[in-house]
């Protein structure tokens, strides 16, 4: 009937308190079966100064103390303590009920109790210095565990690749802080060829900050996709996720969309650091005012709009590359940054200098406080009107006009849902006499069928008035089936390959298959974009046709 | 030309609903398609097979159509297969990764059997 007290808990300073003492309280006398529940000892019960002066087994009964451990020891049915010292900390109780025999403890059972004591008192020690230990080394493992899930997550949802624009040149920069915060970007393709961007950045830190990004980000992404402006995407996305983002968190975010063709870059913003716009006349700020997203519901966002010449470049960034502190504790600081961009001569990327300068001002020991995110845009000095894509490496024999091309049919469709059939059929037939294959024919069809629904749907957004013009052309090598729309003029976006794994989790829509499934079925496809049409060329090439060709 | 529309009947088997389907998988599928597959989910299937042999025409809105049948199928835990697909369909189901996502098989009685098997072995994912 010996009980030890033995509830400890892990400290702050890792240390053992007084307060954190418990016994076992003994509730069946005579029995073997003992059921026991913890009994607190307050840190300044009067009984634990007794105990540290008087070490040694102390009858229950002859102790009078005015201690609540002490009434509760009493009511459970305890006869004899031996306290458990260790370097001069009280660290458990050795309890005993009555005896057996109901006499009394003898000198011999105290002498022999006060001995346990002693080599059980620094054993005791020992086992809370490991428990605490290793609660301690779980408790790391638990914050490292919780870090590598919360990198995953935003690694997951970052953008794998940049943009490829005609005319344009995308950089982004991402370097997670040891806590990881919550920042993110993203790029949106639209089928009319323009480029959404958006960057952010969720308050808090490590995987609450992560999911609020992800869902955020699926948020904004739904919106965007859905056609809206960009102050109304913000509008809608703070409306949707104010109920449900924690208390005390929010995100800034700012969301632009460019036309890649007019440089039009329209954006708002929900209170995130203002843009840089770098132009012939200086460097100004990208404003427009709105609240943070998830901090109240019906809020409006401003729209603003600039239009960037060629030569002109803007910088997105998060506040961890401006509130960077050096070992002095100054700011890297925003007159810094404007500085920066201000003297910049175009000599070497603009991610490049900012990091550079960012390293000189931290120094090497620096322990990043936050997420550094850039993302910077310029538009090329030679940026033209019309652009040509190839979507593979052209070749420099296959272009119209370089060899001698025959036209095999022409052909107009009236952009109505369904006509893509109609076209891909009569295209069939246009090239039967060329013997291909049977599955190069039925790629060749798809591809057509696909890329006279984009024209009909995209470029002449299903007016029937609108037709889409077809020629198959033929020449020793090649065959070509050109397939032209009277769009505005904004050039179509390079097919990406399509993300299945974030579509099949409903992050994504699930289309935006056309331009990717094309650009896999014939050897080479040309967009050709100018004021007035876009023009794609399916090439086939026929050399080894009949037939091992290389997509076959 | 005017596009077909697309028809589908579903067949109810033990653990499996067949859904048959007859003409083009286009933007005009898409009402025809969730009901069929509605109608599949109904008996607690726990595999839906797709039955694609009647099917001439798949587009990229057919696909997209596919995958949030896919999409469904993965959040309500059933199997979702296809069966009776082109040479051709095959090698797009391919270029779009769909299947990695989703068996494909020559025709239905090697889905079933198939099907037979993994029930036997273990349990629907």
């Amino acid at each position: 009937m010996v009980t030890i007290m033995q509830r400890f808990q892990k400290m702050r300073s890792g240390r053992a308190k007084r307060e954190d003492l418990a016994i076992q309280k003994t509730s069946e006398k005579r029995s073997s079966k003992v059921e026991t529940s913890p009994i607190d000892i307050a840190p300044n019960d009067p009984i634990v100064a007794y105990f540290l002066s008087s070490p040694g087994a102390t009858e229950i009964d002859k102790l009078h103390l005015d201690s609540p451990a002490l009434r509760a020891i009493k009511l459970a049915g305890i006869k004899v303590v031996i306290p458990l010292i260790s370097q001069g900390e009280l660290v458990g109780l050795l309890n005993l009920g009555p005896r057996m025999s109901e006499q009394d403890y003898s000198t011999y059972d105290r002498t022999l109790l006060n001995d346990l004591a002693t080599q059980a008192a620094p054993a005791l020690r020992v086992a809370q210095l490991v428990r605490e230990q290793r609660s301690q080394a779980l408790e790391r493992e638990r914050i490292e565990q919780e870090l590598r899930v919360a990198r995953l997550i935003q690694k997951t949802l970052l953008p794998q690749e940049l943009p490829s624009l005609p005319g344009w040149h995308l950089e982004s920069y991402y370097q997670p802080a040891r806590a990881v915060g919550g920042d993110f970007y993203d790029f949106l393709y639209f089928e009319d060829g323009r480029l959404g961007i958006l960057i952010g950045d969720v308050t808090d830190k490590g995987v609450p900050a992560a999911l609020v990004m992800a869902t955020t980000r699926s948020i904004l992404r739904s919106n965007a996709y859905g056609a809206l402006s960009p102050g109304k995407v913000l509008e809608q996305t703070n409306n949707l996720l104010h109920p449900d983002i924690p208390p005390n968190m929010f995100v800034t975010c700012l969301y632009a969309i460019l036309d890649p063709l007019s440089g039009q870059l329209q954006y708002a913003n929900a209170g995130h650091d203002l843009p840089y716009w770098r132009h012939k006349g200086g460097l100004s700020e990208l404003r427009a005012t709105g609240m943070p997203l998830g901090l109240m519901p019906g809020m409006a966002y401003e729209e603003k709009e600039a239009i960037l010449a060629p030569g002109d470049s803007v910088l997105l960034y998060s506040d961890g590359l401006v509130e960077a502190h050096n070992t002095k504790r100054d700011m890297f600081g925003f007159p810094r940054l404007m500085a920066l961009l201000g003297e910049y001569k175009g000599n070497m990327p603009v991610i490049d200098l900012l990091l550079g300068q960012l390293a000189e001002f931290t120094g090497s020991e620096w322990e990043q406080e936050d997420d550094v995110t850039l993302v910077t845009l310029r538009r090329s000095e030679s940026s033209g009107e019309s652009e040509i894509i190839t979507m593979s490496t052209p070749h420099i024999d296959e272009k119209p006009g370089d060899e001698d091309w025959r036209v095999l049919t022409e052909m107009s469709i009236a952009s109505e849902p369904g006509n893509e059939r109609q076209a891909m059929e009569q295209v069939g037939q246009a090239v039967r006499a060329l013997n291909l294959p049977e599955r190069r024919l039925e790629k060749l069809k798809t591809a057509v069928a696909e890329a006279t629904m984009n024209a009909m749907e995209h470029g002449n957004k299903y007016q029937p008035d609108k037709p889409v013009t077809i020629q198959v052309l033929v020449s020793q090598a090649a065959l070509m089936v050109r397939i032209r729309d009277q769009g505005n003029g904004k050039p179509i976006a390079e097919p990406h390959t399509p993300d299945l794994e974030a579509k099949l989790a409903e992050l994504q829509s699930p289309r935006g298959w056309g331009l990717f499934l094309i650009k896999n079925l014939v050897d080479d496809v040309h967009v050709i974009s100018d004021e007035h049409h876009h023009t794609l060329e399916l090439i086939l090439y026929l050399e080894g046709d009949n037939h091992d060709s290389k997509k076959s | 030309m005017t596009a077909k529309s697309l028809e589908a009947q579903v067949r109810h088997q033990p653990r499996v609903a067949i859904i048959d389907l007859h003409g083009e998988i286009n933007a005009f599928a898409e009402d025809v398609l969730n009901k069929a597959y509605a109608e599949a989910e109904s008996r607690r299937a726990e595999v839906i097979l797709l039955n694609f042999s009647d099917v001439d025409y798949i587009n990229s809105t057919g696909i997209a159509l596919i995958v949030s049948l896919l999409a469904r199928a993965r959040k309500s835990k059933r199997r979702l297969l296809a069966c009776g697909l082109s040479d051709h369909y095959v090698e797009i189901f391919q270029i779009t990764r769909l299947v990695d996502f989703m068996s494909v098989f020559p025709d239905e009685k090697s889905a079933l059997a198939e099907e037979g098997r993994a029930s036997i072995t273990s349990s629907p994912e």
